[in-house]
Formats: C-alpha cells, structure tokens, sequence
C-alpha cells in the first residue's frame, strides 16, 4: 500500500461524499451566500474527479472560514488571514493533493492581503475562493475592504472615506494565472468556475459574491448578474492581460451601481505553476516531498558528507 | 610574559574581506593542531565602520574568547586610517587605531598597515607602546598588495607578516588560499607571491624579540570549525528535515542560508517569503502535509511569529523554530547580541504555552539539541523553539569530525501507516477522529492529508475529538488537559535519562558556590569556573539548556548543593533568574545576578570579577566592567 492511496484514486465520485456525515449546525444565517459557495463546491468535486482524502482545504478566520466544517475533506482551519501561506507549502511539500484555501474580504483582502498579493505572484497551483460579502459578519458588521467608499458601520459611523480594494485588478497585477468572478445567487456558474479553478494548473483566485442579509442590507446589489461570457455585450480575449485589464476596470469601478458581471476575466495557461518553476531550476524535488518520510528505501543524506567545507 | 595562546584581531571596516581573511587563518591554526575559537564584532552596515575578528588558538580546548587579545592586525580605511578629527560615517564617529590598542595585552604585537595610517598621529601612541611593552610593526602592506595585484590582497600581506613573527609555518595557509582561491585564474598566484614576499621580509629585515609566539598543539583527530549556526543547520538536516521558509533578519540569517544552500541538494524546498507570519504558518503547513520542516528569525521577526506559533500549539501541527537573539526591544542593535528574548520566547502567543524551548551553549550542543527539538516536536505535535544569538551563531569552534558521525533520523513522528489508519475509529462516512484518545502521554498519533481514510479537520479554536469547534466546557478541559499534559510527558522523558541530560555542569562535583547560567554564556562561564577554582575557590557550574520543559529536579539538586549561587546571564531584567524562581517556587535568597547588556558577550575575566563582587563581597562593590549585579531597575 502507497502512503498516499487516495492520491489518484479513480473512481465514481458522488457529490455526498463531500457531505461530513455529522455535520455540525452551520453557524450561517438563513439566507446566506456562504451557503452558496458550499454547494457549488460540493457540485464540482466530481467533475474535478478528487476523492475527499486527496483534498485540503485551509480557510480562515470569519464566516468563510467555517467552510471546512461543513466540507468532507481534509481541512486546516487557520488563522486570520495565514489560510495562504499554510496552504502554499501544503502543496509544496505534496504537490499530489489537491489544495483549496478560503476566506472572507477582510481575511483575504485585509489582514492576508500581503500573502494573497505574494501567492498569486508565486503563481502556487491551488484555487483561492474569496467569499466577498463586503463586509466584516462574524464580528458584526464593520466595513470591510471590500465595503464601496461612504459605506456607513459602527467603526466607521461618519461612511468609510477609503475606496474599495478592487480584487480583481490586484489579483492580476499581482500575478495571479486565472481569475474569475461569480455569486452565491448564480450556481451554475459558481460551479462550472470552479471546476475550471481547481483543474487550472496555478494560481486560481475566485472572486465569490456573497451575500450577507444579517449586516449588508445592501446585498441586493448583486442583482442582476450577467455573465460576461454568454453576453454579446462584452467581447474581450480572456487570454489577452491588457483587454482583461481592462475588462476588470471597468467592472470594478461600476460594481456598486447597475449590473454586476460575472465570469472569466483572466486565463493564462502558458505560465507554469511555481511548483514547476522550482522543479525547473532544481530547487524542488520530482517526487512529492512528503512521500520521502515512508519509502524505506530512501537514503537520507547526513550533514557529516558536508563537513570537508569546514576542516 | 608568554601566554601559551594566541589571540589575533584583525581589524579593518566592514567590506575589507576581513571575515574571509580570518576565516581561513582559523582553518590554518586548527590544521596546526590548535583549538580555535573565533569572535565577531561587526556593525550594522554593509561597508565600513568599525569591523574585528578574533581568532584565539591555544593547545587545550577554548569555548570563549579569552580577555583581551595580543596581536593586532590593523587593516582598513575607516577603521585604521586616522580621521581628521571629528570626521564621522555614517553617524558615527571614527574611531583611531588608539581605541583599538584598549585591550591588546601587554607584551603585544601591533601589526599596522604604515600604507594607510601614520603611527605618529595617534594620540599617546609612543607613551602607550612603551608603557605596555608593546611591539610595533610598521608594514607597507597596502603598496605590497598594489605591487603585485589589488589593494585588497593587503590582507594576504598581512597574513604572511603574521605568520613569520609568531614563527607559524605557511603551508596551511597555503593550503587553504588554493582551496579558496585556485579556481579563480589570476588570483591565486598574486596573493601566493605576497604571502611569501611578506614572510621573507620580517624574516631578512626584523629582529623578532617578542615573546607572542605559536603554541605547539596536536590533534588526535581531524576537526571541523563551525559555528552555532552550522551547528542548528546540520541537526536539522540530519533530522530529515527537508522545509525551510524564512525572511531575511540578522542573525537568524545565517541558518536560513546555510539551510537554503544545502536543501536544494538533498531534495528538500526552501522558501523566502514575504514576513515572518508567512514563513511560520509555511512551516506549518508543509508539517502538516507530512514534511519535516521549520522556520525562525530573530528578536522582531520571531514576535510576528507569535499567532502561527499558538496555531501550531493548538492544532497539534509540529514545526521546529530558531530564535537568534539579538539586543533588543525593538530592532535594538542588530548585529550585538543579547539573551532577551526568553521570556518573549516562552510566552509569546496568546493562552497557556505547550511548548519546547531549547538554548544550546555551544556549536556542538546546537547539533544536538536542534536535532532533540525535531525529535519531540513531531513524537509530541508541539512547536519546538531553540535559542541561539549573535554570539553564538557568528562564533566558530572546533569539533572533531566524528561528533558528526552519526546516523540521520527521517522518523516522521507520531504519524500513522495507511494500515494503521485503518484500524483506527472512524464514522460511518469514512472520517477519522483524531483527537479522540486520551494517551498517558497526551499524544494521538496523525495522518496526512492524501492518506486514505485518514481525514479530519484540525483548527485553531477549541475542538471535539473530530476536530470540529468546539466550545463545551468539559470538552475544553479535557483537551487542554491532554495537551498541557504532553509537556510533561517530555520532562519525563528527558529526565529518564540523564546521560542525554542538555545541562552541562562545570568544576568539582561538590562545591560551595554555584555559578548558573544558560545559552551562549556557557562558553565565558566554563572558563571563569576553571579560573576561579585555580585561585583556590570552590565553584561549580550549571549551563542550562532546557528552558521549557524546565529542568527543575537538576536545578534544585544544584542549588540545594551550594550555599550561594551567581546568574550569569546577557540581559537586564534578569530574566532567567527570574524563571528559575518562577518554575522553583524558592532558592530567592540564594541566586545573585551578573548581567551584562552592552551588546558585548562575557568575557571570562568578567565573570570573574562579578563572582567576587557579589559572591565573595557581597555586592557591597560596583563592577568596573560594564557589567551590573542587580536587574537595570529594582526588582
């Protein structure tokens, strides 16, 4: 028996797997978008075709992070804003597995910013979901990054005077090789996004509306959606970083007035994954790391081969 | 008078080749069959500004500095040249050759580089020289080095005139500079040809009547000159430790390069990142995919550590951290050192610590104990942190080769087999539950993600045995218990056997008075102990290693054994005294503090004279040295 089995493991795959058979109560509110997120997740792992012992996924701090509760798979609940770098390394160290991270707006875009700028300019082969309900819920209420400019909250009482992060555009600038956007409230696509997401070979960061009916009355902002990819509307080569730029500014700028667009922004196939990168210029082993612990017949290098150096 | 060692500072400005220099004469002194024990002093910049090495070599083994030093090799442009007066760099005042000469030995030799400095602008110069019996070689290295190729081979000049007035054979030195140098066309033949034109020349032109002289010394086997930082790097690859991720801060740096050299080779991953919160939680993360693996930093990146460092505590995710302490608070003085940290180091994070600390003493402990830090972070899921600093991270040692030989451990831990998972209690859909047990030694053993049936969710917050958070309250003891429990499963582990004890003791068996200390200043105590029962006290010393678990049982047999003890210790609060109390809950009246947080280790003779200040008089005298008996402010 390998030590990684469920790695690769081909089979029927049914959705209620990913179903933990004593499902804590979600802690969600009713009418939530959380729950959306988690139900097109649960869709798109048969099409991915992973089984839930070769899937990790590390959330956050926030509503969103309680994802992995809900999720039957191997989960890493972290801490606020570090769901990136602890979920990077997982996949460094078993490029096997197949690694989702999830977040809030304040957990992604606030305090993680920093590691969601450096991961998608890393390029890490795993799939970011923001869940973007542009506003901080489990702590009640504060604006978020995401919250639009004069956005009123009991720690910024007179309306925020920052302009919102603009996900999208960061994500791009930074790096990152597919972007998408979708919503809780349009599941079809949500799903299809995601299967795409997890099946991309780097850095998949998905915007994910959600909305929040306990602290953001404004959720009905989302309404309506078109999507950019069925609308003849908007007509840009996804591949093409200037025209998805500019897609993305666009969007941005009128996300809080009027239609909301959904769908693929950016899709770079070409770049390889940082994985590859290391493996490349030698600084990254062909086999996954993590395996090496098992194979009995590995030899381990001992520092003593290292000693001429020092006599 | 004849010391019967050697101990060689040589002094120039930062960027002057000052560290490869002394380095390599490191090497050829213990290739002469001497212990060697290198110091360096250096600022924070990149170029210029006050930079010394000291290399002392001696027949018996040296674990210190020393005091003082006597042979002055002065090189350099900001440091030996002399300034006009009032000339700054940077926002520092340049310092003379005078301020160097402080604490050459009488009988000493002055090598100066007559290319760069004129002897007769140093104030006092010709009074000190003769007063302190010194010897002064005034040297056109800088013109020898222009001769036969660039300025900086003034070095190499200066090796050479070393090397013939302490009558030291060549031929190491040799060695060592093709080793060095002989891939490098053009460079090697020029620095050979000042090295021998220098050696002829004190030996045709100058009559040496000093008494500065190479001892003799043999080794029985071959040695390895390391240092702490070599020292943590080796444990940990010998530990099968194949992750590193780290950002760059002195002087943590020098494990994370010597790690980053070296794992690309072994087929393990190092990562840069962009803070230290990241390079922890990637720590973490890759450990918990089933790799051995660690991070660190110093004094201000390991606060930022502090949130991934309770993750890891909580989520039972082992992970190995270095601290290289530096002087603090804040960013302090960068490249001095200090033994500040600890109290930062046991507690930081929020709620109750299930933590290992370490603090090795010297290059070889550091082998060790990194290697025992990896062993009980993943036999226990526990973070494990070892202490180095400046001090003992930048010193170097000689270890004989076959400390070394020893065989790597890849043992992953408390880890399951696949068939091992599947004997274990599952749900009905398969998920495993992974806290379930209650082990006497507070340890359920893991699985990795990619393991068949070995799935879970594991958290920061407060969890049930299937990993879900969890807020009941008997559910919170419960696992609190089994987690605060491990920790003194470990204590019970290092305790059962004391031949792997981390604490070193020096002096009789049985003695009136106790020195303690721990970490770094092991080396400046081992030395002062000696010295002391020389002039016919009785002494005896503990270095400790272990900071948590706390070695109580030893430090309660040491301290009931001696009437009075001294803590020696480099910081100003008295931090592990402090401990000591803490985690004793007695021996008050009979701990006294030595402290010293000037951004200079101990030196021996320190040591000394705080022993008899505070021991034998009773404190009622102030040190002269910038030492202090009692915390900065009350206590």
């Amino acid at each position: 028996m390998s030590a990684f089995s469920a790695i690769g493991e081909e089979r029927e795959i049914d959705r209620e797997e990913f179903t933990p058979l004593q499902e804590p109560q979600p802690t969600w509110c009713p009418g939530c978008g959380d729950f959306g997120v988690l139900k097109a997740l649960k869709q798109a792992m048969p099409e991915v075709g992973r089984t839930p012992d070769e899937v990790l996924l590390c959330t956050g701090i926030g509503c969103s992070g309680k994802l992995n509760s809900y999720f039957e798979s191997y989960g890493f609940h972290t801490i606020h804003g570090r769901s990136l770098p602890i979920a990077r390394a997982a996949k460094l160290a078993n490029p096997g597995i197949e690694v989702i991270a999830a977040g809030g707006d304040g957990d992604g875009y606030g305090i993680g910013g920093n590691h969601f700028m450096h991961t998608a300019r890393e390029n890490h082969d795993m799939t970011y979901i923001v869940f973007n309900n542009e506003i901080f819920g489990l702590t009640k209420g504060q604006t978020s990054p995401t919250s639009p400019k004069g956005h009123k909250s009991k720690t910024q009482p007179s309306g925020s005077a920052k302009d919102p992060i603009r996900p999208l555009s960061l994500s791009l600038t930074s790096g990152a090789s597919y972007i998408a956007r979708t919503a809780a409230v349009n599941p079809n696509q949500a799903k299809e996004i995601l299967v795409e997401a997890m099946e991309h070979d780097g850095f998949a960061h998905i915007d994910f509306l959600t909305q929040c009916p306990t602290w953001n009355k404004d959720a009905k902002q989302y309404v309506p959606y078109v999507d950019i990819q069925d609308s003849d509307d908007y007509d840009f080569d996804v591949h093409d970083r200037k025209e998805a730029a500019d897609m993305m500014f666009e969007t941005e700028n009128a996300l809080h007035e009027g239609t909301v667009l959904t769908g693929r922004y950016y899709v770079d196939e070409d770049r390889p994954s940082y994985g590859e990168e290391k493996r490349s210029i030698g600084e990254m082993p062909e086999e996954p790391l993590a395996e090496r612990y098992y194979d009995e017949d590995y030899e381990w290098e001992r520092s003593y081969d290292l000693l001429d150096r020092h006599k | 008078m004849t010391d019967n060692e050697l101990i060689w500072r040589i002094a120039g400005g930062s960027g002057d080749g000052i560290d490869s220099t002394s380095q390599n004469f490191a090497k050829a002194l213990m290739r002469s069959g001497l212990h060697v024990f290198t110091h360096r002093h250096y600022p924070s910049r990149i170029r210029g500004g006050h930079t010394y090495v000291e290399i002392r070599a001696k027949p018996e083994e040296v674990t210190s500095r020393g005091d003082g030093y006597n042979f002055l090799l002065a090189l350099g442009d900001s440091f030996a040249r002399n300034p006009k007066e009032g000339a700054v760099y940077g926002n520092e005042e340049i310092k003379p050759l005078s301020e160097n000469l402080d604490d050459l030995r009488e009988g000493g030799i002055i090598l100066y580089d007559s290319g760069l400095v004129d002897a007769s602008e140093v104030p006092d110069f010709e009074e000190r020289v003769e007063e302190n019996d010194w010897h002064v070689f005034d040297i056109d290295l800088r013109s020898m080095a222009r001769e036969h190729g660039r300025e900086v081979m003034r070095n190499t000049a200066g090796v050479g005139v070393t090397a013939a007035l302490i009558g030291m054979d060549t031929e190491p030195i040799e060695d060592l500079m093709e080793e060095a140098m002989g891939s490098r066309e053009g460079i090697l033949e020029p620095n050979l040809t000042i090295l021998h034109e220098a050696y002829e020349m004190i030996e045709e032109e100058y009559d040496v009547d000093h008494d500065v002289k190479l001892p003799e010394g043999d080794h029985e086997e071959t040695q390895v000159l390391i240092s702490g930082s070599n020292g943590v790097a080796y444990g940990a690859l010998d530990e099968g430790c194949r992750f590193i991720a780290g950002y760059p801060m002195t002087p943590w740096t020098d494990v994370f390069t010597i790690m980053s050299q070296h794992l690309p080779d072994v087929g393990g991953i190092s990562e840069q990142v962009e803070d230290e919160i990241a390079a922890a939680c990637l720590a973490l993360g890759a450990s918990h995919a089933g790799v051995k693996s660690m991070s660190g930093s110093s004094g201000g990146g390991f606060a930022l550590m502090g949130e991934p460092l309770g993750l890891a505590e909580m989520s039972e995710t082992p992970v190995v951290l270095i601290e290289a302490m530096r002087a603090g608070p804040s960013t302090g003085l960068p490249t001095k050192p200090e033994q500040a940290d600890l109290e930062s180091v046991l507690y930081s994070s929020q709620g109750d610590s299930c933590r290992v600390v370490f603090a090795p003493g010297t290059p070889a402990e550091a082998y060790d104990q990194t290697r025992r830090a990896f062993e009980l972070a993943y036999d226990y899921h526990v973070p494990a942190i070892v202490i180095i600093d400046q001090k003992l991270s930048g010193e170097n040692q000689n270890v004989p080769e076959s400390f070394f030989d020893r065989e790597p451990n890849a043992d992953p831990g408390a880890v399951l087999t696949e068939e091992e998972l599947a004997e274990m209690p599952h749900d009905e859909a398969g998920k495993f539950k992974r806290f379930q047990y209650d082990p006497e030694n507070g340890v359920n053993p893991r699985s990795v993600p990619g393991q068949k049936g070995g799935r879970f969710l594991v958290t920061g917050n407060e969890h049930s045995p299937y990993g879900h958070i969890e807020e009941d309250p008997d559910n919170r003891v419960f696992q609190m218990d089994r987690r605060m429990r491990k920790i003194e499963s470990i204590r019970e582990e290092l305790d059962s056997d004391p031949e792997s004890s981390h604490q070193t003791y020096f002096g009789p068996d049985e003695a009136e008075y106790g020195i303690v200390t721990w970490g770094s200043s092991q080396g400046a105590v081992r030395e002062a102990t000696a010295r002391l029962n020389d002039d016919g006290h009785s002494v005896r010393a503990i270095c400790v290693s272990d900071l948590m678990p706390f070695p109580e049982t030893e430090l309660t047999e040491f301290l009931e054994g001696v009437d009075e003890a001294l803590v020696v210790e480099m910081n100003a609060s008295a931090q592990f005294r402090g401990l000591a109390q803490k985690e004793l809950g007695r021996f008050g009246e009979k701990m006294n503090s030595l402290l010293k947080y000037d951004g200079n280790p101990f030196e021996p003779a320190e040591v000394v004279e705080g022993f008899e200040l505070q021991i034998v008089e009773d404190g009622t005298e102030t040190p002269a040295a910038n030492t202090r008996l009692e915390p900065a402010a009350g206590d």
